[in-house]
C-alpha cells in the first residue's frame, strides 16, 4: 500500500526521524496561514501524489512570503502532474504539502527494502541523492553503499557508522546520523514496510541530517496487524475500478487494452496478456478471480470488466483445479444473464469437470465462443474484438 | 527415482481440521500419499479423515514417523507453523499458504539457514511426483509418471504447461511450485539443481515470471552444469511497471526483473525459450525428440559426475 508523503513523514517523526517542520492543506486558503506558522523566509509548496517526478512537472515550488504560497497553491491545487511514474493520463493534484524551507549543503540518498536474492533487509545509502536512484544504480552501482540486517540481531551502530563515514560526513554528522538510520530502520520493521526511501536526505547548512523527502510502501500481506493504517489510503489515487475490484477480493489491474481477460492464478493471468499480445491483440486488463472463485465471484469480476468502456471482447482463460469448471460456467452464464451484456466472450476451460461446463455453457441459450487451448482462445478474442472495432 | 518426494513419504498436515487442509487433505489420500498426521492445536488425540490428529508437530513426528509437512493454515500463523515444522526436525515442509508477511519469511528464512530443513513455498501449488505422492492443492489427474522435471513460481501455469506435456505424452518425474512470494524457500536454482543429479529426470520445464532475478541466477547455473534439455517460459512479457501483479513477488520495479532479461539470460544458457505459453509442451516434445541419441547418454554420463564437455549448442 503507497502512502502520501507527509503520512509517510509523521509517521517516520513518531520514530524519531528528523523531518521538515510543515503541514498538509486541502484547500488554498489554508496555504497561507501554514505558511504564517511556519514563519520561515522560505517555505516550499509541495504536491501530494502517489507518483516521484514531481519535481520536474511543476509539483514542488518556493514561496518567498505568505501571499506567495497562497499563489502557488492555487495554481498547484487542481492541476493535473504528468510524471514518468504517472502515465499520460496523469493525476490530479488534492493535497498540498506546506514545509519550512531549508539551507540545503548536501543531498543524499537512503533507502531500506528486502533484498530478494539475500532474503534480508538492506539498507542503501549513497552520496549521489536527488538524483533516481536505478539511474545511479544503473551507471554508478559503486556509488550506492549497502549494508545487509541480520534479523536476529538486528541494524547494529557500527552498520550505521560505516555508512555514515562512506558517505563522507564529518564525525559531528556521523553523530547525527547514526540514530536517524537507526530510527529508519525501526520504522521499517515496525511498521511491515516494503520499502522506504529518503531522497534526498539533506544535510543543512546548520549540519543536521533532515529527511526532506520520504516514500514509505507497506507490505500488504502485514496489513492485518496495522489497523492504523487503514485510514491513511487514499482511494483517490487508485483507479476507480482497481478500488471496486479490491472490495471483492479481486485482483485486477486495468490495462489500455480492448480484450478483458478472466483468469484464475496469477501466472496463468499473466501468461494469457502475453498470449492475447502474440495474436496480434492487447489486453484491457490483469484479473485473477482466484483459487476458489464462487459463481458470485465471477459475476463481479464480470461486472468490473465490463465497466471498462474500451472492452470489445472478453477472454475467460481458466485450468479449473480447485475451480471446477461448472462453477465457473455457471457463473459466466449468470454474469449474461444478470448484465446482459452484448460484448463477445469466448471461454476456454480446462480441468476439472471440464464436460460439465461446456454443458452448461451449450445450454445456456448464449453464443459463447468455446475455445480448445489457450492459442485457439486468444485467437478467437483477438479476431472478434477485431469485427467489433 | 523423483525429486524430495516419493512412495517413502509420510505426510503431517498442518491445519488439517480447516477449511482448506481438510479438502486437500482427503484430496491428497485419494492420490495415494500417505499422509500419516494431522496436527491442530487443542485437537490432538481426535481423528480427522480416519487420520490421527496431534497438538503438536513433535507428537506427531514422534508417534506417526512422518518425514514431510505440508502447511494450510493462515498467514498470521504461517511463520510460527513453519518454524514448528523446522524445530521437529522435518527435512521438508512445503507452505501452501499465501499472505504471508515478508518481513515474516525474514526471520523465517534465517533460521532455516541454520537447520537441516528445506522449505518450499509459500504461496505455491505444492510439489508432486506423478503416480507417487501428491503434496499440495494441484489437481492429481491431470499429471502423468515420466522423466521431465517441472519447475514454476505460478500455480495454474504449472497446470496449463503439465497438461500440454500430459497430452502429448510426455510424463513428469516431479513437478515443484517453488511460490509466487519475494522470499521463499527453494530457488529455481535449487530446484534445477536436484533435477540436473537426479537419474530419472532427463529434462526440465522452467517457468518463471517477472520480478527479482532468480530466473537469471538458475540460467546461469544451466548454462555451467545442465546438459540437460531445459525448456523456458517467462509471464509477464506485457505487464506493465511497476504493479504487482497478482503474486507479492511478480513486479517490475527499477526496470529490474523485466521478461525481457529473463528471456536474455535463459537464450545465453542455451535454453530452448518458449514466448507462448501454449507452445511449451511442443517444444518439449520436439527439443526431446530431437536430443533422444545426443543429450540422453550425456546426462547418463553427467549423473555419474564427470563433468562432460558442453555438447552442441541447443539454442533455438
Amino acid at each position: 500500500m503507497k502512502i502520501h508523503e507527509y503520512q509517510a513523514k509523521g509517521i517516520l517523526a513518531k520514530f524519531g526521524v528528523p523531518v521538515p517542520r510543515g503541514e498538509v492543506v486541502f484547500k488554498k486558503d489554508e496555504a497561507r496561514a501554514v505558511a504564517q506558522r511556519l514563519g520561515t523566509s522560505v517555505v516550499v509548496v509541495k504536491a501530494q501524489i502517489h507518483a516521484g517526478g514531481r519535481g520536474k512537472a511543476g509539483g514542488v515550488k518556493l514561496a518567498k512570503s505568505s501571499d506567495d504560497a497562497s499563489t502557488l497553491a492555487e495554481q498547484i491545487l487542481g492541476m493535473k502532474l504528468v510524471t514518468p511514474q504517472t502515465g499520460e493520463e496523469g493525476r490530479i493534484v488534492r493535497r498540498l504539502l506546506i514545509e519550512e524551507g531549508l539551507d540545503i549543503k548536501r543531498e543524499l540518498y537512503l533507502g531500506i527494502l528486502v533484498d530478494r536474492a539475500l532474503g534480508l533487509p538492506i539498507f542503501m545509502a549513497s552520496a549521489a541523492g536527488g538524483m533516481e536512484i536505478e539511474e545511479v544504480a544503473k551507471d554508478h552501482p559503486e556509488a550506492i553503499l549497502r549494508e545487509a540486517i541480520d534479523p536476529a540481531t538486528g541494524f547494529q551502530p557500527y552498520q550505521a557508522r560505516k555508512l555514515a563515514f562512506g558517505l563522507g560526513l564529518t564525525p559531528e554528522q556521523v553523530g547525527a546520523a547514526v540514530p536517524f538510520f537507526q530510527a529508519l530502520y525501526r520504522a521499517f520493521l515496525e511498521t511491515d514496510a516494503s520499502m522506504i526511501e529518503i531522497n534526498p536526505c539533506v544535510v543543512t547548512g546548520g549540519g543536521k541530517l533532515v529527511a526532506l523527502d520520504a516514500k514509505v510502501t507497506f507490505d500488504d500481506n502485514a496489513l492485518y496487524r496495522h489497523p492504523e493504517f487503514k485510514d491513511l489510503r487514499d482511494l483517490e489515487e487508485e483507479t476507480p475500478l482497481e478500488v471496486e475490484a479490491s472490495k471483492f477480493k479481486l485482483n485486477y489491474i486495468k490495462l489500455d487494452g480492448d480484450i478483458a481477460c478472466m483468469v484464475n492464478g496469477a501466472g496463468l493471468a499473466m501468461a494469457t496478456m502475453d498470449i492475447i499480445k502474440l495474436s496480434g491483440g492487447s489486453p484491457a486488463n490483469f484479473l485473477d478471480v482466484g483459487g476458489g472463485a464462487s459463481e458470485e465471484q465471477v459475476k463481479n469480476a464480470f461486472r468490473i470488466l465490463l465497466s471498462d468502456p474500451n472492452v470489445r471482447a472478453v477472454f475467460v482463460n481458466i485450468f479449473g483445479g480447485i475451480l471446477r469448471c461448472d462453477v465457473l460456467a455457471s457463473g459466466v452464464v449468470g454474469a449474461a444473464r444478470e448484465l446482459k451484456f452484448k460484448v463477445p466472450v469466448v471461454v476456454r476451460m480446462e480441468g476439472t469437470n471440464v464436460q460439465q461446463g461446456k454443458e452448461i455453457l451449450r445450454n445456456s441459450g448464449f453464443n459463447f465462443a468455446v475455445a480448445e487451448g489457450m492459442k485457439d482462445g486468444a485467437e478467437k478474442a483477438v479476431k472478434l474484438a477485431g469485427d467489433a472495432r | 527415482m523423483s525429486v524430495l518426494v516419493d512412495k517413502n513419504t509420510l505426510l503431517v498436515v498442518q491445519g488439517i481440521t480447516g477449511r482448506e487442509g481438510s479438502f486437500h487433505a482427503q484430496q491428497m489420500l485419494d492420490y495415494g500419499t500417505k499422509v500419516v498426521a494431522g496436527v491442530t492445536p487443542g485437537k490432538g488425540g481426535t481423528e480427522h479423515l480416519k487420520v490421527p490428529v496431534f497438538n503438536t508437530v513433535a507428537e506427531a513426528v514422534e508417534a506417526t514417523k512422518a518425514n514431510v509437512s505440508v502447511i494450510f493454515v493462515p498467514p498470521p500463523f504461517a511463520a510460527d507453523a513453519i518454524l514448528e515444522a523446522m524445530d521437529a526436525g522435518l527435512p521438508l515442509v512445503i507452505c501452501i499458504t499465501e499472505g504471508v508477511p515478508t518481513l515474516d519469511m525474514v526471520r523465517v528464512a534465517a533460521a532455516l539457514k541454520n537447520s537441516r530443513t528445506r522449505l518450499i513455498g509459500p504461496n505455491c501449488p505444492g510439489i508432486i511426483s506423478p503416480g507417487k505422492c501428491k503434496i499440495g492443492i494441484m489437481p492429481g489427474s491431470i499429471h502423468k509418471q515420466g522423466h521431465v522435471g517441472v519447475v514454476s513460481r505460478s500455480g495454474t501455469l504449472t497446470y496449463e504447461a503439465v497438461d500440454q506435456l500430459t497430452h502429448l505424452g510426455i510424463g513428469q518425474s516431479t513437478c515443484i511450485g517453488i511460490g509466487g512470494d519475494p522470499i521463499i524457500g527453494t530457488s529455481f536454482l535449487d530446484a534445477i539443481k536436484m533435477f540436473n543429479e537426479d537419474r530419472d529426470t532427463h529434462a526440465i520445464v522452467l517457468i518463471g515470471e517477472i520480478g527479482g532475478n532468480a530466473e537469471e541466477v538458475a540460467a546461469e547455473y544451466i548454462k555451467k552444469h545442465v546438459r540437460k534439455p531445459v525448456v523456458g517460459f517467462i509471464a509477464g512479457q506485457t505487464a506493465p511497471p511497476g504493479r504487482r501483479m497478482g503474486h507479492a513477488g511478480a513486479i517490475i520495479s527499477g526496470g529490474q526483473g523485466t521478461a525481457a532479461e529473463k528471456y536474455k539470460a535463459m537464450r545465453a544458457a542455451g535454453i530452448y525459450t518458449v514466448q507462448s505459453p501454449a507452445e511449451i509442451g511442443h517444444t518439449m516434445a520436439a527439443v526431446l525428440g530431437k536430443s533422444k541419441s545426443k543429450t540422453n547418454p550425456a546426462v547418463k554420463k553427467k549423473a555419474g559426475a564427470a563433468k562432460p564437455k558442453k555438447a552442441a549448442k541447443k539454442k533455438k
